[in-house]
């Protein structure tokens, strides 16, 4: 449709249409302070590229949880913005919520119910949902997660593993355009994280944009192409892996059997941060090239006998940017 | 989709989420202990009834006794026995449970966010969580009717109906006033429903809704039977239950049934509207 053609139907305007193209979901200044003065949301700008697998990190009680409680309209923000699959959260999110596959704070079904009623019960609600193909998308769904032999297993008797599974089969239902996962691994053991990491996968080869959240950073650091990471209620990065990665300042590490005089090169140099240690000394290497200061070394006299550029680890840069480590209890 | 399409699909598509409701509300295994028990309770006063027979008249004048007395003449009245007795306690203690369940149930156990996210609709939620309660307060009460009558007539003889105002009429007419009489306990129960569905929307703990809803039929019951406050009576959410009496005389008393209806009618827009609203602000953090 032309803007003119858009115009005269009376559309919305196409600057704000093309703008919801380009992310799945996005907020600004996005808070919330819960009733008794609990702060759990702190003006967060979340931007979630459509068809980009988001990692949502931070530790326990950095506001994951209630964030995605937001994004899905069932906690209503104390201020900010926020638009899903283009539609504004004042005007409602039910008309997109369909478009939405969503598993938040662990799966929730009735215990008396097998997992196959579990979720025609939740297609039952969906008014968008066809009636005719509801078998075929259940049996589909059940499938996808290897749940199908134990589909008329009442829910009470399901593993943990199990269960978690039958809520990932709830957001796949139906084809969706996002998936909002909120610790789908969440204690399960290693073989039951590599399947749901695997399922995950699966999902965004389609082109189904993903936004999971977890504790650990390991669970999704391979899965991802975006992270966001929160801390105490605020969002402490966001960007691809790759920026994130980009953002550890490499150091140079030296042996040595002269550590002061190696320091004293350095310092020469330029280099800031220098840290002596036995016969190690290593320092930021801002912009220089080790090759360059390695030539220094020896033009100085100064006995090399080993040299090595340090990256951070990931690990590392999360417990700069949240201030703890990533299993701590917050 | 347009709000206008939207909105047909959500009405065309209601009943499937309407019957899978209840598909809980009657399946769940409490749930159908206590439907067991309504059922149960009438066949026991039966049985009591006919290995102990009282004269016709021993009951009393009012209330259950003026029931009891004629049981042995007309098994008809076992039906409304049953209902006259289980109307104080054990009808709504089964439209107090299934209140509980209803969002504080949901929300208890974390399948209200599973729904919400569906989405059902908060509004669409809760509607279909009335709906399923006034569905199993009608329910309930033709259980009780249903089974009294069927023990009343294994159990004594049948005919003509003398009524309360002592003319008699066809047993197709005494018939026709107990289907009446059902309707009218039924709309007195879906009222003490709707009180239980907005206390449901503040709580993520179906028992505490259930012992508040009992509570409200106990105070209000006490209350009604206080004559010092009589000027409250005609507002008490139970004050018009036992009116269904107005149904077995000649002429009916219609004015006073018309009377008990829009009493119910207000309770329930009320308090349904309570939860409406409740509901439409709800932060759902469990
Ligand atoms: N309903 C609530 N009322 C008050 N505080 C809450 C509520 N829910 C969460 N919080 C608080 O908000 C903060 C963030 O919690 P949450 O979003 O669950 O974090 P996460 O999912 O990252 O572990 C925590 O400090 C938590 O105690
Ligand atoms: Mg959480």
């Amino acid at each position: 449709m032309t803007v003119a053609a858009r115009a005269a139907a009376g559309d919305a305007p196409p600057a704000d249409e093309a703008a919801a193209g380009e992310h799945a979901i996005s907020t600004e200044g996005l808070t919330k302070r819960f009733r008794g003065g609990q702060l759990a949301v702190d003006h967060i700008g979340l931007a979630v590229p459509r068809g980009s697998v988001y990692g949502f990190l931070g530790p326990n009680g950095s506001g994951k949880t209630t964030t995605i409680r937001m994004l899905l309209g069932l906690v209503h923000p104390t201020e900010g913005s926020l638009r899903l699959l283009g539609a504004d959260l004042r005007d409602g999110l039910d008309p997109v919520l369909p478009k939405v596959g969503a598993l938040v704070e662990g799966p929730a079904y009735y215990p008396f119910l097998s997992g196959w009623q579990n979720l025609a019960r939740l297609d039952a609600a969906d008014r968008s949902a066809d009636p005719r193909t509801a078998r075929s998308r259940i049996d589909h769904a059940l499938d996808q997660v290897g749940l199908l032999a134990a589909a008329d297993k009442r829910y009470r008797a399901y593993s943990l593993g199990m269960k978690q599974r039958l809520g990932i089969a709830a957001a796949l239902l139906r084809p969706r355009e996002l998936m909002v996962l909120d610790e789908p691994t969440n204690g399960l053991d290693p073989q039951g994280t590599r399947e749901i990491r695997a399922l995950i996968r699966h999902i965004a080869a389609d082109g189904t944009t993903v936004f999971v959240s977890s504790h650990l950073l390991a669970e999704v650091e391979q899965i991802c192409t975006h992270v966001g990471v929160m801390s105490q209620g605020r969002l402490a990065f966001q960007g691809t892996l790759a920026l994130l990665r980009s953002r550890g300042e490499p150091r140079i590490g030296i042996r040595t059997a002269q550590p002061a005089a190696a320091a004293g090169v350095l310092a020469r140099l330029g280099l800031a941060d220098i840290d002596a240690d036995g016969t190690r000394v290593t320092a930021r290497l801002g912009g220089q090239a080790p090759e360059h200061v390695n030539a220094e070394l020896v033009r100085s006299g100064v006995p090399v006998s080993g040299l090595e550029t340090i990256r951070p680890s990931l690990e590392d840069l999360f417990v700069e940017l949240t201030g703890e480590g990533f299993d701590v209890t917050g | 989709m347009s709000p206008a399409r939207r909105a047909a699909a959500g009405l065309a598509r209601w009943p499937r989420y309407y019957r899978s409701e209840l598909r809980i509300a009657f399946g769940r295994p409490r749930n159908l202990l206590m439907l067991a028990a309504l059922a149960g309770a009438p066949v026991f006063f039966g049985i009591v009834l006919k290995v102990n027979t009282p004269e016709p008249g021993a009951g009393g004048p009012s209330g259950a006794g003026e029931f009891i007395g004629q049981v042995a003449e007309n098994g008809v009245f076992l039906s409304l026995l049953a209902i006259y007795a289980l109307l104080t306690v054990l009808l709504p203690l089964a439209v107090a449970v299934v209140s509980g369940d209803s969002v504080a149930g949901e929300a208890g156990m974390g399948t209200l966010r599973t729904m919400l996210t569906v989405p059902a609709g908060r509004l669409r939620l809760v509607a279909t969580k009335y709906a399923t309660i006034v569905t199993f307060s009608l329910a309930a009460c033709l259980i009780v009717a249903g089974m009294g009558l069927l023990m009343g007539v294994i159990l004594f003889p049948v005919g003509r109906v003398t009524l309360l105002s002592g003319d008699t009429v066809p047993l197709a007419d005494g018939l026709g006033r107990l289907a009446l009489i059902v309707g009218y306990v039924a709309a007195g129960l879906a009222s003490l429903g709707a009180i239980g569905l907005a206390l449901s929307t503040f709580t993520q703990h179906p028992i505490a809704v259930m012992a508040a809803t009992l509570v409200v039929v106990i105070i209000s019951e006490i209350l009604d039977a206080i004559s010092q406050v009589g000027a409250i009576h005609p507002y008490l959410p139970t004050h018009f239950w036992f009116s269904f009496d107005a149904l077995l005389r000649t002429p009916i008393a219609w004015p006073q049934i018309l009377h008990g209806l829009a009493s119910f009618a207000a309770y329930a827009v009320i308090f349904a509207g309570a939860a409406l609203v409740r509901i439409r602000r709800a932060d759902v953090t469990c």
